[in-house]
């Protein structure tokens, strides 16, 4: 009886690949806590001498001597003075930002709607009222405070998707140091700064229309 | 005694220790950072001065602000003796290793002693005072298991560096490291000795012996200097430090450079007895102007900066040895070679036509 390669032909005729076969054993032995012995490597006269090998370790090493040397290999950037910006995705997410539209205005709105998305709750919003002589008064609301919590942040960009005003971005700032916790709380000011005018293309509070 | 002796004696040792060695120590501390750095794909430290070429200063100072922190329970006495004792016989050794031929006339060596390789072996193995102390009176488990190690790795190998060595004074004749130097300037460097009488086939014979000595003391050199992969007083993964577990601030340094001191003096012992010292083909002896005996001093510090190369090398190559595995090779077969050598070489000699 012939059989292909990496089937076992059983006493009663049945083939069962090896693979199999052998998972089921290993099973069998992992579950009646037997021990398994592994058995050493039988070494060669030429391995047992322990010196080919340290021959070929040194010249592997020398090797990546040689090449860091005369700059053959490429290391990891210097990071202070080479930096990643210029080569960051379109979409990399760092720190959030709230951004003001051409006329000035910041374009959130205070609908909370990314603060009930945000997964780890970072950011807190305190919605103002627009008094109904100010040119944008049908607006309705603005964000009396705005602060997003740096440490609690992961990042997940849900502010950005779920805001119906296109008002939070993702921006490419990756670099969020502090002193103190207070430090790492992104204020309204401070959000407003990262974020800038964004020109966008939402255009419903315009009086124009 | 006069003057002019006590005068250049003391030039010399101010200007080998302060000018030269302790420097080295200091920079062979950055360059194994580098060279590790380097053999692993890495920048090594690069930030303080040109190429980080004043990170030692930096890490000097480092090593003297931080807090000298003396554990209440350590025997206080011998906590402060042991980094002294670690430091001094890596630096006493190299007063009898010549460093350079003749400078204006005086000879580049700081004790030209007719026992020069017994007061090295003499000295050399009182570095393991340091260490077992170091492990006995912190009073704690791994630098005593640390100090433990060292004592019986250094019993099995200086053996074994010991014996490594008789051939090369068999040859020589005497034990004053002047005159192996001297020997090797006439009869071609003990690795390859050969070279002053080439057609003679003894002298080729010779090198089968002269390559395992140098093979057994370059190991042994190794273990005696606590370096990968003999390293197991002070493995870091086993024994969370090893002897210097409880030492902080500018006593641990003194332990850390006395290993590279160690090292250092280890590299011109070796080159003294098997590259031929500050001998380099083709370049005379201090005799023939001053320059001569500045390049040979040069000549001598770079070949024990190519051995320190090779030690590091070595070091981030090879992983530790057991300790079962490092108490075989040390005894059963090191001593063996080592000893069967003397007696090949003895035969040899017997046969070697004017010597």
């Amino acid at each position: 009886m012939t059989t292909r390669e990496g089937e076992i032909v059983c006493a009663l005729g049945f083939v069962i690949r090896a693979s199999s076969f052998i998972r089921h054993w290993s099973l069998v032995i992992r579950h009646s806590n037997m021990a398994i012995t592994v058995r050493r490597p039988k070494l060669n006269w030429r391995e047992r001498m322990y010196l080919p090998a340290i021959v070929a370790g040194l010249a592997i090493t020398i090797k990546h001597f040689k090449n860091m040397l005369f700059g053959r290999t490429k290391v990891t950037m210097q990071y202070p003075e080479q930096k990643w910006d210029d080569s960051l995705p379109d979409h990399y997410r760092g720190a959030p930002a709230l951004v003001r539209d051409e006329d000035g205005r910041v374009r959130c709105v205070a609908c909370q709607l990314c603060e009930f998305i945000c997964p780890p709750r970072a950011i807190k919003i305190i919605p103002g009222e627009i008094p109904s002589i100010d040119r944008f008064a049908k607006v309705e609301k603005y964000p009396e405070e705005f602060d997003i919590d740096m440490i609690r942040c992961i990042f997940c960009g849900m502010c950005e998707e779920v805001c119906p005003e296109q008002a939070i971005f993702l921006r490419k700032d990756y670099v969020i140091t502090g002193f103190t916790r207070a430090d790492m709380i992104h204020h309204k000011k401070k959000l407003l700064e990262i974020g800038g005018v964004m020109h966008g293309v939402v255009l419903k509070w315009n009086e124009k229309k | 005694m006069d003057s002019f002796f006590i005068v250049t004696s003391l030039l010399k040792i101010v200007g080998i220790l302060f000018v030269v060695i302790l420097p080295m120590v200091s920079y062979s501390v950055y360059a194994e950072r580098r060279v590790s750095a380097f053999i692993q794909d890495r920048p090594g430290p690069n930030r303080v001065g040109p190429a980080g070429l004043l990170q030692p200063v930096a890490d000097m100072f480092k090593l003297l602000l931080k807090e000298d922190f003396t554990p209440r329970n350590v025997n206080t006495f011998y906590y402060w003796l042991a980094p002294c004792l670690a430091m001094m016989p890596a630096i006493i050794t190299i007063a009898v290793v010549p460093f350079g031929s003749t400078l204006f006339g005086v000879p580049m060596v700081i004790a030209d002693v007719n026992v020069g390789i017994l007061f090295v072996f003499a000295i050399a193995s009182l570095g393991v005072y340091g260490i077992v102390i170091a492990g006995w009176a912190s009073n704690s488990k791994y630098p005593f298991l640390g100090g433990i190690r060292s004592s019986s790795q250094m019993i099995s190998y200086e053996l074994s560096l010991g014996l490594a060595v008789i051939p090369v004074f068999l040859l020589v004749g005497n034990l004053r490291l002047t005159s192996v130097v001297q020997y090797q300037i006439e009869h071609g460097w003990f690795i390859a000795p050969f070279v002053g009488d080439w057609v003679n086939p003894w002298k080729w014979l010779l090198a089968i012996p002269m390559i395992i000595s140098f093979a057994v003391f370059m190991v042994a050199i190794f273990a005696e200097t606590n370096r990968l992969p003999f390293d197991l007083p002070e493995a870091e993964q086993e024994l969370a430090g090893g002897y210097h577990t409880e030492y902080s601030s500018m006593k641990f340094a003194l332990f850390f450079l006395g290993e590279y001191a160690a090292m250092i003096t280890g590299s011109a012992i070796i080159v003294t007895l098997f590259f031929g010292g500050w001998h380099f083909p083709g370049i005379p002896n201090g005799s023939h102007g001053w320059i001569f005996g500045v390049i040979n001093i040069a000549v001598f510090f770079a070949k024990i900066a190519a051995i320190i190369f090779v030690f590091m090398w070595v070091r981030w190559t090879l992983p530790r040895f057991r300790w079962d595995q490092l108490m075989r090779l040390g005894w059963l077969f090191f001593f063996e070679i080592a000893l069967v050598n003397i007696f090949i070489v003895a035969a040899i000699m017997a046969y070697l036509p004017g010597k």
